[in-house]
Formats: structure tokens, sequence, C-alpha cells
């Protein structure tokens, strides 16, 4: 802008700013056009092209390319099965690093334009929504579907069609500081009187250690200890699958589990601590200040390095039924608009369902494979093997988009009952069920 | 960035045009003026003909149409003579045509949309994809092992099956048994006479054809037919729907059911059964109806506004009070080392308020966080579940993070004010109280009073802070929404679109404009109030 006053007389440098400015402008104000206008232009071309190639089999000549969606910490695992996928079929696939957390919005945006990548990896409770929108294209299995964990399977089947390749399998389990508590426990009885012994000896500072958030509780954590009372989160139904019209808290266990957890919390037992966040539940873990702590294989690399000696034993039960937890599987998903679809299912089902691709992802990943060839070799390591045996018997996270309506609730709660004061815990579940159901019918 | 680029060019081009020149003085372009000027507009009209040629091969007219006459403006105003207002004016008009107008435009067409999960793209691709997902395997069928071949411009699907018969069939065509003419070592038959078997690159060359193909295995069509997704393994598929185009509906092929179009985007059967997929249509008022009817949010929602408002205005006031406070402290002459506590001072600002929310949260933990544990030797305060100090601990922390700014921007308006101002109040015998109340205030408030105005619609939509700290909590009773105590309108907003059974673009879109049209009233009855401070200067 100083330019121009200044240059009076001498026009060149003011010209020269000027169409700059301007040629800048200019060329970004068409870009932007341009992809402005390609979002919503694309979605008809591709159809129109799509429809022209299935009109007739002539080449269209494209050199394919898979572009598939991964996060920065698969990315490196994937690296070897793609440059074996490229010598063997001369197709490359581009492993695009993106925000893990921004991979679900994204491709729901994006693929209905035919932008989006033709797969995506990540766990199998998104896929309620991907199917919602129409986004991922079913996978066929066939019989490679025995060599998979069968609760990896079923937890990427859904409304009876399977929608990915399954390659780790991943829940919580009890890690038990061995030099603390030296003796497995079956209940969870046994298991609060194991670790108040602990605690009146002196060897540890809290009897039992679970993260809870501030805000929300922790559903996902209690959940064993819940469902070995006789409640889960939806029953399922004829299909196999969860059925979002029977919500399963509202059973005389859930009521049960409610009184509970009162009993547990603050002004109970002090078995859980409001106050106790996962970080600080991890920490005090890590320092030797409890014998039990009820997490995931996540926090198993800092509990090692911390010189806790440590073994991961079953979940516990309240109840008479088994303590069930929630098993989240991650896999690689398929486009319902890619363009690439048979180079992309044949490298999914053929070249990702490898005993190597999926040892390379454990290598990275440390999550129990769900190639049982794979997970039979990861199972050397005992820690490794104990996860695996938990999520065999564990219950697939529901992947419904009504399963979004449940955690608020459910987590205010259960928070409200381990803060403790409430007059009728059952009272107060009931509360919360017809909330869920009411927010479900929307 | 867009609206600063297109203010400030908007600000330099009307400042410059009244002194603008007279058009004898503008001189013949220089050669090398000449030549910038050709290369410049070459390279945007280079860019402009390839996005045209592109939009034209896909019949995008009306954006054809729109970015032709762009070009052709672009060109019109650099070309001719004269005009320099336009020359300056044309890139800052286009960056907010852009980057605002049609931004703002395009909410509110979602404002009347259903857009959200579910409702994610046109009807065809909600079709496209119901088709594509009832097509399931049959239940207990066998894997064939399968090759494309090609005869005529046709593909067809060769298959042996586990006891090594191989059949031929093709879309329309019903598998029929034939006798290869070339078996691969584990006896499967990979070629017929007169037929080309297609090599994996072809198959890739196809793709979209290969996976169309479907031979009906018997007369019967609901026995399925043969498809294969890989080029290698076939299955049997029979779709669970099927869609009749002529009536636009989708049958179930088990029950029986028929799921027709029910207006709201979506196919849905008689019974109230809905197919997941669904499709974006227009609803008119609804998302603006369901803000104003849902009982859900008409009890909370007038809490909700109220704390809105306490919280904009306290968070403005006690982070004004303290900054100015602290400004005029460290504004003394004789104050040493103030530019260290300046630094200091500055500090909370330079963080991100998503962390800052994450950490106090940490540290107001009643039984571990610093603030119980260290500096009230171990009192156990519920800093952020009890409603009220919930409140307290928001304000608290939102001044901690707002009064750097306040701090700024008093110290530069204190820094401009007159000296002598000062100097003959104190001559008149004035004491420090009322020189600060009478003339620097006032004074002061005629810069800052537009800052604060923004720092109120800022804390008004005060996102951050909220969501990290409390999320909202402790939580009201008597509304099945997540909204509590702590909510403001912009996050009661989020819990409320985005907190149900999926996302819902066109309710928080309407609840935006609503939530705009709160922000903008005031805002004008502000400004026009603050008219008033400058008839002191």
């Amino acid at each position: 802008m100083k330019v121009r006053s200044e240059a009076s007389n001498k026009s060149v440098t003011r010209r020269a700013f000027a169409i700059g400015s301007l040629g800048t402008a200019a060329a970004a104000a068409l870009a932007a056009c341009g992809g402005g206008s390609s979002s919503t232009s694309s979605s008809s071309a591709s159809s129109a092209a799509s429809s022209a190639a299935s009109s007739s089999a002539a080449p269209t000549g494209a050199a394919a390319t898979l572009t598939l969606w991964t996060d920065a910490e698969r990315s490196p695992a994937l690296k070897d099965i793609a440059a074996k996928f490229k010598a063997d079929k001369g197709i490359e696939v581009k492993l695009v690093v993106k925000d893990f957390a921004s991979v679900r919005d994204d491709f729901i945006t994006q693929a209905p334009t035919g932008k989006g990548p033709d797969i995506i990896v990540g766990p199998h409770d998104w896929l309620g929504k991907l199917v919602q929108n129409g986004v991922v294209a079913p996978v066929q299995l066939g019989d490679k579907a025995s060599l998979f964990n069968p609760v990896a399977v079923k937890a990427f089947t859904y409304e009876g069609q399977v929608y990915g390749l399954p390659y780790a399998v991943e829940n919580i389990g009890l890690l038990r500081n061995k030099k603390i508590i030296p003796e497995a426990a079956k209940t969870f009885e046994e298991v609060v009187a194991a670790g108040k012994k602990a605690v009146s000896a002196g060897s540890a500072k809290y009897p039992f250690l679970v993260g809870l958030d501030p805000k929300q509780g922790d559903p996902y954590h209690l959940y064993p200890l819940q469902t070995s009372l006789g409640s889960v989160v939806f029953e399922t139904g004829a299909d196999g699958g969860y059925d979002a019209s029977k919500l399963g808290l509202d059973t005389p266990g859930g009521a049960e589990f409610a009184k509970k957890l009162q009993e547990w919390g603050d002004k109970g037992s002090k078995v859980f601590n409001s106050n106790i966040t996962a970080n600080i539940a991890k920490e005090k873990f890590n320092k030797g200040e409890s014998g039990y702590f009820l997490s995931g294989p996540w926090n198993v690399p800092d509990a090692v390095k911390g010189g806790v000696d440590l073994v991961v034993d079953p979940l516990p039960t309240a109840g008479d039924k088994p303590a069930q937890p929630f098993v989240g599987v991650n896999g690689f998903m398929i486009s319902a608009k890619s363009t690439n679809a048979l180079a992309a299912n044949e490298f999914v089902v053929n070249y990702l369902s490898l005993a190597e691709a999926q040892d390379s992802l454990f290598k990275q990943g440390g999550r129990p494979p769900a190639l049982l060839e794979s997970f039979e070799k990861a199972s050397a390591d005992p820690i490794i093997k104990a996860f695996g045996d938990i999520g065999t018997n564990g219950l697939p996270m529901p992947a419904i988009p009504q399963m979004d309506a449940v955690w608020a609730d459910w987590g205010a709660t259960e928070l409200k009952l381990i803060k403790g004061g409430v007059a009728d815990p059952a009272a107060e579940w009931k509360k919360m069920v017809s909330n869920v159901q009411a927010k479900i019918k929307g | 960035m867009s609206g600063v680029s297109a203010t400030g060019t908007l600000g330099t081009a009307s400042s410059q045009s009244p002194a603008k020149k007279p058009k004898k003085r503008q001189a013949p372009d220089s050669v090398l003026g000449t030549l910038m000027k050709i290369v410049l507009l070459g390279i945007v009209d280079a860019i402009a003909v390839y996005v045209l040629i592109q939009l034209a091969s896909k019949h995008e007219w009306l954006i054809f149409g729109i970015s032709l006459a762009v070009t052709l403006l672009i060109n019109w105003i650099y070309l001719r003579r004269g005009g320099l207002p336009a020359k300056y004016l044309a890139p800052g008009v286009f960056f907010l045509l852009i980057f605002q107008v049609f931004v703002m435009l395009y909410s509110t067409y979602i404002a009347f949309t259903n857009y959200g999960d579910g409702h994610n793209s046109s009807k065809e691709d909600a079709i496209t994809a119901i088709q594509l997902a009832a097509q399931e395997r049959v239940p207990n069928s066998p894997q064939y092992a399968a090759t494309v071949l090609e005869k005529s411009g046709t593909l067809y699907l060769l298959v042996t099956e586990p006891d090594g018969k191989a059949k031929l069939g093709t879309t329309g065509e019903v598998l029929q048994e034939v006798t290869p003419s070339t078996k691969s070592s584990t006896g499967q038959a990979t070629g017929v006479d007169g037929y080309r078997t297609l090599e994996f690159t072809d198959l890739l060359q196809n793709q979209q054809a290969v996976t169309a193909v479907k031979a009906p295995i018997s007369d019967n069509p609901a026995d399925g037919s043969l498809a294969t997704s890989d080029g290698s393994t076939a299955y049997v598929f029979a779709p669970k729907l099927k869609y009749d185009a002529a009536a636009d509906t989708f049958t179930d092929t088990t029950t029986g059911a028929v799921y027709s179009d029910n207006g709201k985007g979506a196919f849905a059967s008689a019974d109230g059964q809905q197919l997941s997929t669904g499709w974006k249509i227009d609803v008119g008022f609804a998302n603006f109806q369901r803000a104003f009817t849902d009982p859900n949010l008409s009890g909370p929602l007038w809490q909700v506004t109220l704390w809105t408002f306490a919280f904009a205005f306290l968070s403005v006031l006690t982070t004004f009070a303290l900054g100015l406070f602290l400004a005029i402290a460290f504004n003394r002459a004789d104050l040493r080392g103030k530019r260290i506590y300046r630094v200091l001072m500055i500090l909370p600002y330079a963080f991100p308020a998503f962390l800052s929310g994450l950490v106090w949260s940490g540290l107001l933990n009643p039984e571990f966080g610093f603030i119980n544990n260290a500096l009230l030797g171990g009192a156990d305060i519920p800093w952020l579940t009890d409603p009220w100090l919930a409140k307290f601990s928001v304000l608290l922390v939102n001044l901690w993070l707002g009064y750097p700014y306040m701090f700024l921007v008093c110290t530069g308006a204190l820094q401009s004010l007159p000296e002598e101002v000062d100097e003959a109040a104190r001559m008149d015998g004035a004491s420090a109280w009322r020189i600060f109340r009478s003339i620097k205030l006032p004074l002061l408030l005629v810069s800052v009073a537009p800052l604060l105005i923004s720092s109120f619609a800022f804390n008004f939509n005060n996102f951050n802070v909220i969501y990290m700290l409390t999320g909202g909590g402790p939580r009201f009773d008597g509304t099945t929404y997540d909204i509590g105590a702590t909510d403001i309108l912009i996050t009661m907003v989020y819990k409320v679109a985005f907190g149900g059974t999926g996302r819902d673009y066109g309710l928080a879109s309407a609840l935006a404009i609503i939530i705009f049209i709160i922000v903008a009233v005031i805002s004008t009855i502000s400004f026009n109030k603050t008219k008033a401070l400058e008839e002191i200067n």
C-alpha cells in the first residue's frame, strides 16, 4: 500500500506490485472457484464415468493407484505389504497419513464427492455411521473368514454383511503388580479384599485403580463388571447383530450394578475414586501404589518401564455371569465409491490377510492380531496372550449409530453414583435408561 | 484471514482514491511494467482456461459461466486504461465473495436442509449404497474359483465348482457347464475356446465392468447369481432388497415389505421401518421450528441463555479490570524490570486455550489438584462439580486466559494518552483516583470500547474454555439432552446437534443463525451506545 503513495512518478514498481497482487489474488480466486465447484461437480462426473465404464468393456486406460488413509503409527507397518503388492500386481498403494481423529468424518464427507480414498483403516465401531452414510462397501472374506478370530469378524459384521478385514483386537484386562499381590483372584470381591489387604499391610495406597473421567465417568472400563451382573448395552437381534430397539441396560442386573457402584464409590468403600483420572491412575500404578489397574494394553509399556512386575489377569466377575469387556477391532474398509474396487478388494482380502502383513502391523502397534496364525506367534508374550484370550470372550463394541446416544447419559449416571449420595440408585439408573430411550427415538 | 485481507485492501483503496491523480498524469506503461502485466495476466488466464475446460467436460455450466464471467472481468479490469480503484478493489472483493459471502450463504442453505449423518448425499447415491449393502452372500454357499473371460466385448465369468465342474455365464445368461480348454495346476478352469482370458492388468482396466457381472445360477432369480469382487473368487449373491425404478420403491425379498420414499429423505416401510442410508433434502423451517418447540430444549434454554450473557459480560469485566489495573501498574515510568514483568504477564496469552482448559481441569481436581492440595492445604472443594463453583471456576480460568489481551490493549491505549492532560489535572490538584476516573478512563474507553464489544462477542461463543474445563457440566435434571450448568449457547448447540444419535448439520446451522442474530442485535445496540463515548473527544 505504501508503494503506491511513494511511487508518484515512477510507475514500474507500482504497476509491478499492483499486477503482482492481482495475479496471485486472481489465481487464488480461480483456484478456489475450481476447488469449490469440483466438490459439487465430481460426484456427477464420477457416476457418469462409472456408468460409461460399465456399459462397455473398453479399457479406460487409467493406471490404477490405490489410496489408503492411515495414521502415522500404522503407516510404516503397511509399507512392506504395499511394496509387495506393487511388485506382484503393478498397482501402487499410496499411503496417505492423516490425523486419526479426522479420518472418519473426512471420509464421510469426501467419499460422496468421489474424492475420498479407496481404503481406510479404523476401528469397527465406525461402521454404523459409515453404512448409514452409504460410504463403505461390503467385503467378501469367503473361506478366509475362518482364519480370523471369530470376535473380530463378528465385529466387522453389520446388518448381516462383513464390511472390513480385521487386523487387531483390543480390549482391557486386569493389570496386576505381582510384587504387591502375588495371587490372581477370580471375583471382584476377592480382588477388592486382596487390594484392601495390601493397603492395610502398607504395601499399597489404593486397593484398586481405574481411570475415571471427571465429566463422564468411564462406562467403557467398568463394562465387564456390569456384564457380569447381567446387563449389556444392547441385546443382540435375530441376525446376530445388536438391536437398537432392545436396550439391555434396562434389566435388574443394571439396577444391581447401579447399587454396587454407589457402594464401591466415594461415599462407600472407595474402591472407585471419582477424582482419579486416567492419568492419575496410570501414574499411581506405575509408582507401585496399587496392586490392581483395570486398563488396556496401551498402558503396558509404561508400566513395565516403571518397574511394575506385571501380569494380566482375566477380568473379575461381580455377579454370576462372565465379565465381558468391550472389544474394539481395527481393520481395513473399502469405499463404496472406489473406482478401483477390484484392486482394492484384491489388496485388502488377499494381501492384508497375509500373516506377514498382520505380523508387521502387530510389531508396530502391539495389539493382539486378528489373524489366528499371527496371534499364535504373538502369544509367545504372556501379556499379549492374556489380552487376546480375554478379547476372545468379549463383546464387540456396538457399531450401531444409536450407540452415540448412550455414552453421555450412561457415563454421567455412573459418575453420579460413584460420587455417592443418591437416595435410590435403581431409580437413578431407570431415569438414565428412559433418557437414552428418548434420545434413540429422536 | 480472508476478512482481514479483504478489508485491508478495501481500506487501502478507499483511502487512496481521493488522492487519485488526473488522467493525463498516467504515463504510458514502461516496457517492464507491460511485460509483467502480460506475464501475470497470462498465468491467471492459463489457470482460468484449464479450470474452464475441466468444468466444461463435467457439464457444470452454471459454474462455468460464473468462472468465465470472472475471468473476463479480471482481464477487462486490468487491460483497460484507467479505473485504478477497480484494480485495487478487485482482489479484495473476490476474496470477500468467495470466503465470506459464499460461506455464509452456504451455511444458510444448509440450515434449510436435513444434511447430517444418514442424509449425506444425493438420492441416487443412497439407492446405489442400499443396493450394494443388500447384495448378501447366500448363507453356506460355496466359494468358487473364478476367471474372467471376454468375447466380443462382453465379459463372462468362468467358475470352477468345488467338485471340479467348470461353468460359464454372464449377466442375463444362466451358468452352463463347459469344457475348459486350459486348466491351472490346482485344477481351476482358466480358459475356454473362443474366449479370451483376461489377465490381471486387463481386469484392472475394466474394474467396474468386472464387478458388475452377475451370472444367474439358475432360471429362478431368487437362487441368486455369481459375482466376483476381486476377479479370482466368486460367491453366490442374492439381493435382500430389490429396487423398482418405476415405482421408486425397495422390496424386501424375504419378508415382502415395501419401502418407499417417505418425503423425509429416506426409504421407509408403512410401519415406519427406515432403511439406514438416506439422502439430503430441503426441509424448510423445520430446523428452526425444532429449536423453539423441542420440550427438552425450551426448559433449560433460558438458563443457558442467561448464563451465556452473564459469562460473556463477567468475562469481559473481570479481564478488563485486571488487565487495566496491571497496565496502569506497569506503566509507571520509574518501575524497574518492566519488560520482564510484561513478558511474564503475556505468557497465558501464548498458551492455546484448548490446552489450558485441560491443564486447569487437572489443577482443580478436588483430591489431587494443585489448588486444593498445595494452595488450600488439602481442602476437598468440588471446583468443577458444584453448579455455582463450576461457574466460578470457568470465570476464573477465563480470567487467567483473557487478562493478558486486555493488558496489552490497555498498555497501548495508555501510552497513547497525551501527558499534558494528566499534568494539567495534577496541577489543578486532582487526586490520582480522580484523574483516573474522570480523565484517563473516559479517554481510554474511546479507543478500547469497540474491543470490549468484540471481546464480548468472542466470549459469547467461547467454546474451548467451557468444553475443555467442565464440558458444560454439572448436568441439569429434567432434560434428556446432555446440557449442564456451565453450558453456553454455543456448547449447547454442539451437544444438541452432534450429541444425539448422529451429527445434524442442518440443525446446527439453524441454531448458529439464531445465535448470530442475537449477537448481531447486541453488537448493534452496544456500538450505537459507544458512539456517545466518542463525543468526549
